[in-house]
């Protein structure tokens, strides 16, 4: 999951986008799409829509994408070096769902006129960003127990709304993610309970896991609403229903229950349960750390890019081949049907 | 807009030629069930679409059968059509059974 990064501001040139007045059927498809919209309709892949609708759909959904499959390289770390044969075969399942989600987005983007080559080029070529929780390290196995109960608790919570986003592809592509994500979760917090119930090492590891990414994990819902540029139109367009802070706040509330299960403690001293808001306070979030890490600039930023266009540059000629033997067979066939 | 729903405007840049093609994945979930249409894949060739269309669509039994049409083949009504192809049967309300009115009786036909 990762819909973060996608609170990003527009691009300068795409907000004055040079464009003259509307003609009289754009405005007659605009009222059509408004109405769509107003009744809760789905905009499927061929109907008209807004082009700036259609830009914040294809940046979304393939940064999105991006983030799925950046996000199989820190826990992908660990696949050779699980203790067990159980906890092996989950997380190369773990994994490769995480492969599976970004295909599905990208094929959703697809459908808004972008190409698969496109999207991955602005991914290697630092145009399109992913979500800045990848960009940390994965340095002990209670890491990979805590992006499961974290990492992809916190997407489950922004990804749940998106099974109502007013784009057909993307909604249709969230179903069959979320369907995946309660496995991810589940898995991350048994492995957790079962370092809790080891040794005092054990346990100090998986507290100092928490330590490392439960910040992370709170700016994984992205800035605070009045500083989410791209918040306001998104929720009119119904691509987004419920705010970064209203999300965040769901968050916490359910992963203070879940840490006081596990046994450990949330590193925010600020911390308690509010009665009259009936939901619990928490400290300030580090935005300069946010920042940074979006900007290019955390632990992780070179080696996690370098390693995704490594790996493209590398499977070249594999799909360079693939695609001539396809040829060559169609010709094959073609002639021998002549 | 002509253009068709599965079939990305063709993609600009370079390299782009060397794209996998597109395939729209239908699967059939048990026997007994119509294929339904539940996403797409790239691949050169269908032998490796249906292997891809398995890996990506079918890592929990969610299927018996797979079929792959490459996209690039479906041939889709105009969305802008959608008042002329569909709206004639709006009013043919004698077409379903709960038009007529029956004594109770008889209602359960
Ligand atoms: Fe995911
Ligand atoms: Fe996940």
């Amino acid at each position: 999951m990762y819909t973060q990064a996608m609170d990003l501001p527009t691009p300068a040139h795409e907000q004055i986008a040079a464009r003259g007045p509307m003609t009289l059927t754009e405005r007659e498809w605009q009222a059509q799409f408004d109405a769509k919209l107003d009744r809760g309709d789905f905009i499927e892949a061929k109907d008209w829509m807004p082009d700036a609708y259609r830009r914040t759909l294809v940046r979304q959904i393939s940064q999105h994408a991006h983030s799925e499959i950046v996000g199989m390289l820190p826990e992908g770390n660990w696949i050779t070096r699980a203790p067990s044969l159980k906890r092996k075969a989950i997380l190369l399942a773990k994994v490769q769902d995480e492969g599976g989600h970004g295909l599905y987005l990208y094929a959703a983007a697809e459908t808004l006129g972008t190409s698969r080559d496109e999207m991955l080029d602005a991914l290697h070529t630092g145009r399109a960003k992913y979500s800045s929780i990848f960009n940390y390290p994965t340095l002990t196995w209670a890491d990979i127990g805590v992006i499961g109960w974290l990492v992809d608790g916190a997407a489950i919570m922004n990804q749940v709304p998106l099974c109502r986003c007013s784009y057909g592809p993307y909604a249709r592509a969230m179903i069959r993610i979320c369907k995946e994500e309660s496995f991810h979760q589940r898995q991350g917090f048994e492995s957790l309970l079962v370092l809790m119930r080891g040794t005092q090492a054990q346990r100090d590891m998986v507290q100092d896991a928490v330590n490392r990414w439960w910040w992370p994990s709170l700016m994984m819902f992205g800035p605070p609403d009045g500083e989410s540029t791209n918040g306001g139109d998104s929720m009119k367009w119904g691509i987004k229903r419920i705010g970064n802070d209203a999300l965040r706040q769901k968050f916490v509330d359910a992963t203070v229950e879940q840490a006081k299960v596990l046994g450990v403690s949330l590193p925010d001293p600020d911390l308690r349960w509010n009665e009259a808001r009936g939901h619990w306070d928490f400290g300030p979030i580090d935005w300069d750390e946010f920042k940074a890490v979006v900007g290019g600039h955390g632990p992780c930023n070179k080696e996690r890019l370098a390693t995704r266009v490594k790996a493209w540059n590398d499977g070249a000629w594999v799909r360079d081949a693939a695609l001539a033997h396809a040829r060559k067979r169609e010709a094959r066939e073609q002639r021998a049907a002549a | 807009m002509a253009t068709d729903p599965v079939t990305p405007q063709a993609p600009a840049g370079p390299g782009a030629r060397r794209e996998w093609p597109l395939w729209e994945v239908f699967v059939r979930s048990r026997s007994g069930l119509d294929h339904r249409h539940c996403g797409s894949v790239h691949a050169p060739d269908a032998r490796l679409a249906l292997q891809l269309a398995r890996d990506v669509y079918t890592r929990r039994q969610e299927g018996v059968s797979l079929w792959v049409v490459r996209a690039d083949d479906i041939v889709a009504s105009d969305p802008d059509a959608k008042p002329e192809l569909f709206d004639p049967a709006a009013d043919k309300i004698y077409r379903h059974p709960t038009f007529y009115v029956l004594p109770p009786e008889v209602d359960h036909m």
